[in-house]
């Protein structure tokens, strides 16, 4: 089946398998591998990207779904230099091996977007969905209370 | 996955004639649920009917004494909306606990309702506010719906148009998550409407279940230590790793008076 959708302001048409799911039409058809795929069973966020503005896990979603619709990946998010919001995960150390990074970071720029001065509480809540195995998230919790500083 | 066809529906009629013309059709509306089964091939639909494009299913609106919100309507659209923490603060509380942020984008109030999982947080808060499920062919009321483990009175070719909820004087949620799905363990909604006091449980049996013992105590007096010395029997209820029946009986009631000080607060 024909899918066309936007990617990162990119109209784009792909003919895929009805079962291919977004994360996997964004990796194998687009060649979009910033996109991670961790547990590929929606729980552990690694594949987030933004569906007409909202962050999704992309390994929950099938391609015919996103049929129109504006998808934002982590290669779409900066414009010239790094997203606010990628550089205060730098500054604060908010990775070490990076395989959840860029979910998360999909995932904090929605949740700042929504709550433009998010406090501690909110921050977590709002990352709920999405798992880091290395920071034990205090350094990420950091990073996105400076990104919203600078957002 | 098996294999399946996959069809956007255009229209509500589009979606129905899709249904009808094949009986292994099923209806996908934000998938969170229904994906993670078509990868554990736990389901083997011919066909996925795609509800996503039908923005005449999603909408929040008060009328009256009751507030009407679309099946397509994602849980954080719920969560969020003015019109629902005007009207049953509740409500947005149960939608706002769904799964997390990712999933609450992309699920709907019609698929979680027409899957009727037993640890799905809005069994409660329709059965628990005496809501309405308005469909294709009827309306049936959310007492009737929920028949039993994931499965509801809806026909083969009915499809879920949205709920009606009667705004109620006061009304608490209060869930109990298993703390690495953050599905349900216990949920329970207490709703102290002008026809009495509801108590709905989710995640507890194997369907939605109401507490009549729970509901006569309240309504002679709504606060949580009326609800003290009532014992849920744990006959009956689910039993797996996470909890045994003893233990969700005991936490029924532990939530239905968290409940009560949460509709008081």
């Amino acid at each position: 089946m024909n899918v066309s959708l936007t990617v990162n302001g990119q109209a784009v048409t792909r003919d895929v398998d009805p079962r291919t799911t977004l994360v996997e039409l964004l990796r194998n058809h687009l060649s979009l591998t910033g996109t991670h795929v961790g547990c590929d069973t929606g729980q552990c966020g690694a594949c987030t990207v933004h569906l007409d503005g909202r962050a999704v896990k992309a390994c929950s979603v099938l391609a015919g779904q996103a049929q129109g619709a504006q998808v934002t990946t982590i290669e779409g998010l900066a414009d010239g230099g790094l997203h606010p919001m990628q550089s205060a995960f730098r500054e604060c150390h908010g990775l070490q091996c990076g395989f959840c990074t860029p979910g998360m970071v999909m995932a904090a720029v929605d949740l700042v977007k929504r709550h433009p001065d998010p406090d501690e509480a909110t921050i977590r809540d709002g990352l709920e969905g999405n798992y880091c195995r290395c920071t034990g998230y205090h350094n990420i919790v950091r990073a996105v209370r400076r990104a919203a500083e600078q957002m | 996955m098996y294999a399946f066809e996959f069809h956007r529906a255009s229209d509500i009629d589009d979606a129905l004639k899709q249904l009808g013309a094949d009986d292994e059709a099923q209806l996908i509306a934000g998938g969170q649920t229904l994906l993670q089964s078509l990868r554990q091939r736990l389901a083997m639909p011919s066909t996925l009917v795609d509800l996503g494009g039908l923005t005449e299913l999603a909408g929040i609106e008060r009328d009256g004494d009751a507030l009407n919100i679309g099946a397509m309507t994602r849980h954080a659209d719920v969560a969020g909306a003015a019109a629902v923490h005007d009207a049953i603060p509740a409500l947005a509380v149960l939608a706002g606990g769904i799964g997390d942020a990712q999933v609450r984008n992309m699920g709907t109030l019609g698929g979680s309702i027409a899957n009727n999982d037993p640890a799905a947080d809005y069994p409660a808060g329709l059965v628990g506010l005496g809501a309405t499920v308005v469909t294709t062919e009827r309306e049936i009321a959310a007492d009737d719906f929920f028949t039993g483990m994931f499965e509801t009175a809806l026909g083969e070719h009915e499809l879920i148009l949205g709920v009606r909820f009667p705004v109620p004087r006061r009304a608490g949620y209060v869930k109990f998550p298993q703390p690495a799905s953050r599905y349900v363990l216990v949920s329970v909604m207490v709703a102290e409407t002008d026809e009495g006091v509801r108590v709905a449980v989710s995640g507890a049996g194997p369907c939605v279940f109401r507490v009549p013992e729970m509901e006569r105590a309240l309504a002679a007096d709504f606060r949580p230590e009326a609800l003290d010395g009532i014992r849920v029997d744990p006959g009956g209820l689910n039993e797996d790793l996470h909890a045994t029946p003893e233990y969700r009986a005991h936490l029924v009631g532990v939530i239905a008076r968290r409940a009560v000080a949460a509709a008081l607060s």
